[in-house]
Formats: C-alpha cells, structure tokens, sequence
C-alpha cells in the first residue's frame, strides 16, 4: 500500500513546486496517472521511491515512512520494495536480457543472487515470451521485447509498488497492449500496487483508477 | 565484488576497441620502462662478466672502446692492427700469457675469430660435438652460430668477402666445420673459430696454388729465372683446403709482422699485470693496454646516464599518457551518465557504481599487467640475444 499525506516539495532550484494533501493506492490497485508534462507526476513517482525527499509531509510504502530512512536504507528499501518501468526502458545495453534482469542482484548486497533468483527470473522471462532470447544483447531486441525485459527486472525481487513512467510511450499500439497484459499479470499475480504515468488515453480504462494530476494537485480526483 | 568484476568485464568485452586501446596504452606506458631495465641489467652482467674474465687487452693505440668491444664481444668494428710482434712481446716479457686475437672476417653474418687453442681453455670452451681445431682451414662454431647457420661437424662453411667490391682482393674459404661448442651464455656462441694462421689464409698472407716450378701451362707464367717463378694472374689460388693442397700452403713475409686485432694478456700475477701495464705507459709506444673492467664501466656509465634521461622523458610522458586516459576514462563516465543514473534510480549506492568502475579499471590494469609480464617474460628468455643485437653488436 501507498500512502502520501500533507507533501510538500520543491526543487531547490525551481519555483515548481508540488502539493499532494492526500494520496492512497491499495494493495494489487492498478492507478494510471495522467497530466500534462512538467505538472510533477514523475516528481511524485520518485517521491514514492524515495529517490527525492519531501520537503514536509510523509511517504509510505507498505508501512514504511519512506521519508524518515537514511540515505542507504532508502536505497535497499527501494531495491527491494519499489520495481520501475521506464519509457525508454533504460536496460544496460552491454548485458544480455538474462544479465539485465538480474541487474539489480548484482548492484545492490539487500538483494541476493542464488539460483532460485535466477531460476526464477527465467520462469518469468519466458512468461513474457523472452525464453529464447535471454543470453542475446538487448540491443538485438524490438523495442516491445526491451519493454518486457524490463518488465521482468522490475517484478523479479516481487517488489510491493511497481512505479511505471510512460511504459507505452515508446511502443506501437499493438505492443502497448501486450506490455500491459504483462504488467498487469504481474502486478495481479504479486498483489504488487502499480502506479503508472502515461498519456495514452485508450488504456485508461483498464486501469482502477485514473488520476489526472492537474485536477489531483488542486484537490479533485478523477 | 565478484557480481561488479562480471558487470565490470561485460562492460569491457561489449566496449572490446575501447578495452583494447585502454590496454595498449596502460601496457605501453608500463612495458617501456620495464623492458628497458630488464635489457639494461643484462647488458651489465653481460657486458661486466665477459670484462672481468678478461684481465688485459693489448691493441694498437686508439679507441679502447674499440679494442676492448672488438676483442670481447667480436664486434663488427675491426680496431686499428697490431703485429704478431705484440704477441711475442708478452710472451718475452715473462709476465703473462698472450692469446693472440684476430677478430676481422665474417662467415653469412658470424664473427670469424682467429686465434689458438689457448683462447678455449681460457673462455672454457667445451666442444659439444665434433672435436678441437687441428689443421688449416678448419674451424669450430658456437652454439648460437652452428643452429642458426644449421650447420654440423663435417659441414662446410664460406669466408664473407669484406666487400662485394673487393674483387682483386680476399678470396672467400671454404672452411671445414670440425666442432660445435656448448653453449656458453656469450659472444663466443656466436662465434666462427679458425686458428689464427687460417685467418691469415682469409686475409691472403697465407695462401696456396700449384707449384710453379711443376706448372707447364706457359699462360700461367709470366717470368721464370733461375731463382724466382712469376706466375700470372691467371693462377687459380685455392679456396678450400684440403688433405691434397694443404702442403701448398705457404707464408708470404715476415710471420712477425702478420696482423691482429688484439692480445689478451694473461698475468700470472697483479704484481706481474701491473708491471706489464706500466711498460705500456711511453708516448712512443704504438700499442696500448687496457683493462677491459675500466673501460666497460665507462661505458655503463655512459649508458645508465642516458638510461636515466630515458627514464625521465619515459616519466613525462606516462604521466600525460595516464592524465589522457583519466580524461577519457572521464569522459566515457558522461557518456555513461544515463547508465548510472538508471542503476541509481534502481538503488545501487554510489559506492557500488565507484566499486563498478574500480572494477573496470582493475581489469584493464590487470589484463595490462598480464601483457607486460608476457612481454617481459619473452624479453627475459630472449635478453641475451636481445642485448647482443641492441647493444653489444
């Protein structure tokens, strides 16, 4: 579950600021959050990963104060706690797909690599159609194959919250559906909360809750 | 540690140009100086150890340099003659021992070295094969020399004329190969051994050819008395000795005044070297003696002096070889930005991302120190020979 209450934060040096009184996303709840850019909805998803710090107000996370953890426990909470999506996939374009997912195993000692981490890593890759493909470059994939792989990275360590940022933004139409299919089936499969940004309109309605963050900042939901 | 060396390494194999010129230049930087030293120790104990097995050189007077490289290392730098004469003088003198030297001609690239068998007892020259020089025209390879010229006792091997414009001049021998030697770790490995008077026979001073006084063909002669036989240039000398022609051979001259490149003079005492040394000190006298210890100090000295300007500039420019690797190391770090950026976000710590570039630079420091030892290592099998071609020859 996640919760935000009473944040305040404001770039150091910017006269952008973001407000948010009340903000609450259920355990397994799907909630798509949309806006126009620069309105703070990719502020708010490093806020809840603890990659920035409100200023005032508090950020959980499955009942952790994200806020009040120290600089390194931030990192092994949001390693182990917190799975992201990126528009441009951000893999590591020098690994193979296998090597890619297990990535964050290897970059961080609050998670460890045994063989039934990568076992099960396999599994999920090849759940998401990329069982032939794991020892190949990542550079040699289509741009839905990189998507799914990194869908795969971020559901490996069972994270609570997966934080998506424009995860379709980049991909066909036919590919956008098929990224959320597994996403989805991820996120249902772990109970994992999903908060994800996107502009596409079509794919709202799957999702539990839309929130349009202009409106949201300002204190409706949508 | 072990998950940021695989990252580390993956990195590296996928960036192989990159890796690989990162490599040459680490390695570069570090073989120079390395390889130096190495050739530069060798050159000492090589140069040092054959010099002070060497008590006393006498040569005509000139560069000692000269003598003592000549007589020593059989280089290719004839010094001024001296006569046989010089030779007799030592043995008369009762102070020491001559071994007489005449280090001049050349077999297919291999120093020719003239002088007796007293030279292989005082070098401790052991015949691997075949036996001892015995008869005219015969001569004994070193080790060095017998592989690479694949020759055998029994083989023949030709003189190099000193010229290929000397025509009128030194007529090539055909000597006869009658030993090998074991290996001694010097320049005498790489040695052609003849006796002194087969020298000779190379230079001409000794030579042979039909009996004129037997010869009937008139367009041999072109004089005959009552005392003397003119042969005519028509009259072939005989380049190759043999049981058949060697009792043709005959010496034309004084056998006092025939040359050689040196005298090593073999004290039987300091007291006895020191008198010897002081005999040698008139300005009138033509010859002089030398010991071979002071001047190849002077020459290591000479050389570590450049060796350490070498080492300077080798410092310069591997402090601006390591600060442009820096720069690019760098550089490639804000090429790597979003990289970083996407493992941060992830929650690597930034001790975990200097851990990973650690990593990198310890591979390719690694994989550098590898290649130097490599190299090295072949330097150091190959140091002798190295330090011939560099720069004893």
């Amino acid at each position: 579950m996640i919760g935000i209450d009473s944040l305040r934060f404001q770039y150091p040096s910017s006269d952008f600021h973001l407000d948010i009184a009340d903000f609450q996303v259920a355990d397994g709840e799907k909630v798509a959050v949309i806006g126009p850019s620069g309105s703070g909805k990719t502020t708010m998803l490093n806020l809840i990963a603890g990659i920035l710090i409100p200023d005032a107000g508090d950020v959980t996370v499955n009942g952790i104060a994200v806020n009040e953890l120290s600089d390194a426990k931030r990192r092994d909470f949001r390693i182990t706690n917190v799975g992201f999506v990126f528009q441009d996939f951000e893999l590591i374009d020098y690994l193979s797909v296998l090597d890619n997912i297990l990535h964050p195993y290897r970059i961080s000692s609050a998670l460890v690599l045994t063989g039934q981490v990568r076992a099960r890593a396999i599994v999920l890759a090849e759940g998401l159609g990329l069982g032939g493909k794991l020892h190949r470059n990542v550079t040699q994939l289509s741009q839905g194959e990189k998507q799914r792989a990194a869908i795969c990275r971020a559901l490996l360590a069972n994270p609570k919250v997966i934080l998506a940022d424009e995860a379709t933004g980049n991909l066909d139409p036919r590919n956008k559906g098929h990224i959320l299919d597994a996403l989805f089936e991820g996120v249902q499969a772990h109970g994992t909360s999903l908060v994800a940004v996107t502009h596409d309109h079509e794919l709202l309605p799957r999702f539990d809750r839309v929130i349009d963050f202009q409106s949201f900042r300002a204190g409706d939901e949508t | 540690m072990i998950s940021s060396a695989y990252i580390a390494w993956r990195y590296l194999v996928f960036n192989k140009a990159r890796s690989a010129t990162l490599v040459a230049c680490v390695s570069l930087i570090a073989v120079l100086p390395f390889t130096l030293e190495l050739l530069l120790n060798e050159s000492e104990r090589q140069l040092l150890s054959r010099a002070e097995t060497t008590p006393l050189l006498v040569g005509a007077k000139g560069s000692a340099l000269d003598l003592v490289m000549n007589s020593l290392y059989l280089d290719d730098q004839v010094p001024e003659l001296v006569s046989t004469q010089v030779n007799d003088e030592v043995s008369e003198s009762g102070l020491a021992s001559p071994i007489p030297l005449y280090v001049r001609f050349q077999a297919r690239g291999f120093p020719i070295v003239g002088t007796t068998l007293d030279y292989f007892d005082f070098r401790e020259l052991k015949i691997r094969e075949g036996r001892s020089l015995a008869l005219l025209g015969e001569c004994v390879l070193g080790s060095a020399a017998a592989e690479s010229l694949g020759l055998n006792p029994g083989d023949r091997l030709l003189s190099s004329p000193e010229t290929v414009f000397d025509l009128a001049g030194i007529y090539p021998l055909n000597m006869k190969v009658v030993g090998v030697l074991e290996r001694s770790h010097s320049a005498d490995d790489v040695a052609v051994f003849v006796d002194v008077k087969t020298a000779w026979v190379i230079e001409g001073l000794v030579h042979g050819h039909a009996d004129l006084l037997k010869v009937r063909d008139s367009t041999l002669i072109m004089e005959r008395t009552d005392q003397n036989v003119t042969a005519t240039a028509k009259l072939t000398q005989y380049t190759e000795i043999d049981e058949q022609n060697i009792g043709s051979f005959h010496f034309h001259g004084e056998p006092e005044v025939y040359p050689l490149t040196a005298v090593i003079a073999l004290p039987a005492d300091a007291k006895s070297g020191t008198i010897l040394r002081g005999r040698y000190v008139t300005d009138d006298k033509t010859t002089q003696i030398v010991e071979p210890t002071e001047v190849i100090d002077g020459l290591l000295q000479n050389i570590f002096r450049v060796k350490n300007i070498i080492d300077s500039v080798i410092f310069v420019v591997g402090l601006a070889a390591v600060l442009a690797l820096v720069l690019v190391f760098a550089l490639s770090l804000r090429l790597r930005q979003r990289e970083l950026n996407t493992v941060f976000r992830l929650g690597c710590s930034r001790y975990t991302i200097m851990r990973l570039l650690g990593a990198e630079i310890a591979i390719i420091l690694i994989v550098s120190a590898a290649l130097v030892a490599s190299v090295a290592g072949v330097v150091s099998y190959y140091d002798e020979q190295l330090v011939r071609v560099l720069f004893v020859n």
